[in-house]
């Protein structure tokens, strides 16, 4: 094994469908106008010697080392600044040049350390290379002159370093910041001699400025200056697997570099087709949970949540579970027992575990964690499109010109694509944003909002419907796209619904507390603005209307024909790495693989072939349904595999009511989760770094998860789930995951074309990858929709029972942030707690003087499900009226508060809007409290080791 | 009623609350396709149970889409 070592062309790629010729070294060279001579001589395989530029920011021209001659022009021009010409000469080495170069490489060694030999980036060095590569020997100007040399380290941030010493002032780093992340944390302070790097205002370090961690800087630094203190550690790496991170659902690529089977650092991957090189703070540096200390690495058993646990072996394990799902079957009957599968693990693993529910158990009660996000896109856009996902690539949104971004805050919950879009905002593009909080979207550097709807929360159908009337009644209907593509009754009475007056915005504007000329202009930039693509998330789908509101996006989308092009689409943000897969898989109890309902014979005729066993063509138990049916006492036992359903599921005291009941729950997981406290056997996961297996993100994308290092529990995920179905008399016989994913392909029509061979060749491709598309499809719906004809539907707006009064006067949404992900069972095990180190209540200033709260006192927080106690902060990023919270952390446990109101089609627990009062509190509630006593008693592993 | 029923009754409704403005179609036959679809054996048998009890608080169109639902086997 080696370095996965990429190309750096040193300016990006022209987009230009032209091509020029030119003569580089005596070497014709033809690329696309508008390339830089750099890049051309790369293409020609002649390396420029460079410090300034590298192909992910503009160029720059500040280092003058990459200078050429051009046969017949004066001077020695940039290449990295200067763009080909049909018929242009160059000559990249010529002794003027050298001497250049040579005189410049002199300048910046005068003032940078000589400590090569015990530098973390003695091997991977620009500065060092390009010493090299002019043929420095020595430094005139001797080193006793004003310099740099001792610049003080800034080691603020918890992942890398500032060392101002070895910085040359490329401004790669500030530059990369900008382009690349869209923060402008960093900048040049300073002049001439005086010029430095500084990150946020005077006084600020790394850690207190605007940086947001997401590594560009460290990736663009040509020398030591950025390095990862996990490099400065451990040392250069020997060889890396390119694989794809494991936190939301952008799925990035990543080059894991190792030394042996220690990881020394993830670097994003440039030819990821979902990242193009750039990263957040969790993907780029927030792995250290693989290594931590509460890592459970052995099988436990109990008898009851009462008793610690005891460690055993896997056969012990695997045999004890068995056995209890067969005494529950054999006493409560064949649905006592069922599976939870998760978006936070592999396509074959998700795959695996509602095969082993529908043929092992011999029911369907299988489902997964995308029923609380995003399960209703699943049942909206199938309805309305044909197909349950989005419907772009996330490269589509460079040709959007309105981006509608709609319950979604993508800067924190999806980093990556914010960046991209970000990019895309700069560059002109106008924007939409409806949401109850001023996100940071609304107004950043460079970025502010045309619109924001600040609605009320739990009445986004009465928006979407309010700007579906402006765009009906003033005459913006793409009539001809309608015409051609959709069902023309279902448009005719849809068209006829929202152009009733309730939904108009004058009316729709008093219920959501918005103003009706913002909605009317915001639909009218949707319609007529260009390409208008929508961006969606959790505050479309958990509310009580979320399909409602998902189907109302995508009448909007069909009606304005935003729809089978680029720069367009409905697109879902999932919120986990693995929403789209787990859902594609069979996950949900109704559905098989590629969403084909369970009661379709033909369908469940080839599964029961291929897997040996009959299958139920009933419908399962869904999570919440699940829930009340342990409540009830006919649903007994439960077999999670990484989830943490009473951390992230609505009402957790209904919760612990539900688990409390059933008699065997098998946790599989890296940590004892909160859930886990009420689990009678553990069986300990594996990270993604130590399988083999694919994800499927946002944009449909099936990605390759590499497996870096061993298991460091024994097994592998997919192993532990084959363990447990051949202990229940269900043999799968796999040796591999492609193994898995053949069988997925065969199974599966948009996955027919689908294996490793080519996921290995292609990079990655998106579903449907079949015969009709061999390499996959980026953009759906292109000639007509996957359903036939485009359906509208009726989306009469339908309040939420959850309402507010006297008691519980305020509204209550929840969210995430940043540095954390999901429940935060891995990034609470990391420095990213330097960010985020509890959950608090954000509440507006006239609320909080009502209450008499000031910033950073302790509040309760009571619904009618339940309360908790949290620090406040006080902030007008949240309207009068409105207050939210996150829910990574157990000690807060936001889901005290939420309720059981779900998703009418779905389920989909109402997250996003929950009754609330706030008062002053001294601290943690008798609830907190107790909980935290509970959990710790249930955490106790017995030392001595059982006798079986 | 138990909390269990009750908390049948009110998706029961809110599915009828969606399908019965929709202006094409059988309203009822959508309501009760999407409970056999969607709901589980227990949980049918348990709504068509509560309409065989009097069906209270079930809403006019979501009754008679319960009434049209088959007693599940299991």
């Amino acid at each position: 094994m080696s370095l996965v070592q990429e190309i750096d062309y040193g300016t990006p790629a022209s987009k230009s469908t032209q091509t020029v010729t030119l003569t580089i070294d005596g070497n014709p060279v033809t690329v696309s106008a508008g390339t830089s001579i750099m890049r051309a001589a790369m293409d020609a395989g002649i390396q420029v010697p460079k410090l300034c530029a590298t192909d992910s920011v503009d160029a720059f021209g500040s280092c003058r080392l990459c200078l050429v001659e051009i046969a017949g022009r004066a001077g020695t021009p940039a290449s990295c600044t200067t763009p080909v010409a049909a018929g242009m000469v160059v000559s990249t080495q010529t002794e003027r040049l050298k001497q250049v170069r040579k005189g410049v490489m002199e300048l910046y060694i005068s003032d940078h350390p000589l400590d090569c030999l015990t530098c973390a980036a003695n091997g991977d060095c620009e500065l060092q290379d390009m010493a090299g590569a002019v043929g420095l020997r020595d430094v005139r100007y001797g080193y006793e002159g004003e310099n740099h040399l001792k610049l003080e380290k800034d080691e603020s941030n918890p992942y890398f370093t500032f060392d101002a010493s070895k910085c040359i002032v490329c401004s790669r780093c500030v530059r990369a910041c900008e382009e690349v992340q869209g923060t402008f944390a960093l900048t040049i302070q300073g002049r001439g001699f005086d010029s430095k790097v500084s990150a946020g205002a005077f006084g600020d370090d790394f850690l207190s400025s605007e940086c947001v961690s997401c590594g560009a800087c460290v990736q663009a630094c040509p020398t030591a200056t950025l390095s990862e203190k996990s490099l400065i550690e451990i040392g250069q790496p020997e060889h890396s697997v390119v694989t794809t991170c494991a936190y939301c659902g952008v799925g990035c690529s990543f080059k894991a570099e190792m030394r042996g089977e220690e990881l020394v650092r993830m670097v994003p991957y440039k030819e990821g087709k979902a990242n193009h090189g750039h990263s957040c703070v969790k993907g780029r540096f927030a792995w250290g949970y693989a290594n931590h200390k509460e890592r459970i690495l052995k099988p436990m058993i109990r008898e009851s949540i009462e008793q610690p646990w005891r460690e055993v072996s896997w056969q012990v394990a695997i045999d004890r579970v068995a056995s209890e799902f067969k005494r529950l079957q054999g006493k409560h009957g064949r649905l006592a027992i069922g599976g939870i599968t998760s978006s936070r693990c592999t396509n074959e693993e998700t795959y695996l575990v509602q095969k082993l529910v529908r043929g092992g158990f011999g029911n369907n009660n299988v489902d997964t964690c995308a029923r609380v996000c995003h399960s209703p896109t699943g049942y909206g856009l199938k309805t309305t499109f044909g197909t349950s996902a989005g419907t772009q690539d996330f490269d589509s949104v460079d040709q959007s010109d309105v981006i509608m971004v709609i319950g979604a805050n993508p800067t924190d919950a999806h980093p990556v694509f914010a960046s991209r879009m970000k990019k895309r905002l700069r560059a002109g593009a106008k924007l939409i944003v409806i949401d109850p909080r001023r996100t940071d979207i609304v107004r950043m550097p460079h970025i502010e909002a045309d619109y924001h709807l600040p609605l009320r929360p739990g009445t986004n159908a009465a928006i979407l419907n309010a700007l579906a009337h402006t765009i009906v009644t003033e005459g913006l209907v793409d009539e001809a796209f309608v015409r051609e593509f959709c069902d023309r009754d279902a448009f005719e009475h849809w068209a006829s619904f929202v152009s009733e007056p309730q939904n108009s915005p004058e009316t729709v504007g008093l219920v959501a507390g918005v103003s009706p000329a913002a909605i009317r202009g915001a639909a009218r930039l949707y319609a007529t603005g260009g390409n208008g693509a929508i961006y969606y998330g959790l505050g479309v789908t958990e509310h009580s209307q979320g399909t409602t509101a998902v189907m109302a996006l995508a009448n909007l989308a069909m009606a304005t024909g935003n729809l089978g092009k680029r720069g367009v689409g409905v697109n879902p943000l999932r919120g986990q790495n693995n929403v789209q897969g787990a859902c594609d898989m069979g996950s949900f109890p109704h559905e098989l693989t590629g969403y084909r309902h369970i009661s379709d014979d033909a369908t469940r005729t080839m599964f029961e072939k291929l897997w040996g066993r009959p299958l139920d063509a009933e419908p399962g138990l869904r999570i919440p349904n699940m829930f009340d049916a342990a409540i009830d006492g006919t649903f007994k036992g439960l077999y999670v595999q990484g989830e943490d359903i009473l951390q992230s599921d609505p009402n957790t005291e209904h919760v612990v009511r539900a688990l409390a009941a059933m008699e065997c729950v098998v946790v599989q997981d890296l940590f004892l989760n909160e859930t886990a406290n009420y689990a009678h056997v553990f069986l300990p996961g594996s990270t993604f770094l130590e399988k083999d297996g694919t994800f499927t993100n946002a944009e449909r994308r099936i990605n390759r998860v590499r497996k870096v290092m061993t298991p460091k529990n024994g097994m592998a995920d997919w192993e532990i789930t084959l363990a447990i179905a051949k202990a229940m008399g269900f043999e799968m016989p796999y040796s591999h995951p492609s193994e898995i994913m053949d069988e997925i392909a065969k199974l599966t029509p948009t996955f027919a074309g689908v294996s490793y061979e080519l996921l290995d060749k292609e990079g990655s491709v998106q579903w449907p990858c079949n015969e009709k598309a061999p390499l996959g499809t980026p953009i759906m719906h292109i000639g007509g929709f996957a359903r036939g004809k485009g359906n509208f539907m009726i989306t009469e707006y339908v309040p939420t029972d959850e309402r507010t009064g006297p008691r519980f006067p305020l509204l209550l949404t929840t969210g995430r942030i940043l540095s954390q992900y999901n429940v935060g069972a891995q990034t609470r095990r990391t420095d990213n707690v330097v960010w985020h180190q509890e959950d608090v209540l954000e509440i507006h200033p006239h609320d909080a003087e009502q209450r008499g709260i000031r910033d950073g006192d302790w509040v309760k927080l009571d619904s009618r499900a339940g309360g908790t106690a949290l620090h406040a902060r006080i902030t007008d990023r949240v309207a009068p009226g409105v207050v939210y919270t996150t829910f990574h952390h157990p000690d807060t446990q936001a889901n005290v508060v939420t309720t059981e109101y779900s998703d009418w089609a779905t389920n989909c627990p109402e997250y996003k809007v929950t009754a609330v009062q706030v008062s002053p509190s001294n601290g943690p509630s008798e609830w907190q409290k107790e909980y935290a006593e509970q959990a710790d008693h249930s955490r106790r592993i017995a030392t001595k080791v059982a006798a079986e | 009623m138990s909390r269990t029923v009750d908390k049948l009754v009110m998706m029961a409704n809110q599915i009828g609350k969606f399908f019965v403005p929709q202006r094409d179609g059988d309203p009822v036959a959508a309501i009760a396709d999407h409970l056999q679809k969607f709901w589980d054996p227990r949980m049918r048998a348990g709504i068509i149970a509560h309409l065989a009890a009097g069906g209270a608080g079930l809403d006019g169109p979501v009754r008679e889409a319960v009434g049209r639902l088959k007693k599940p086997s299991a």
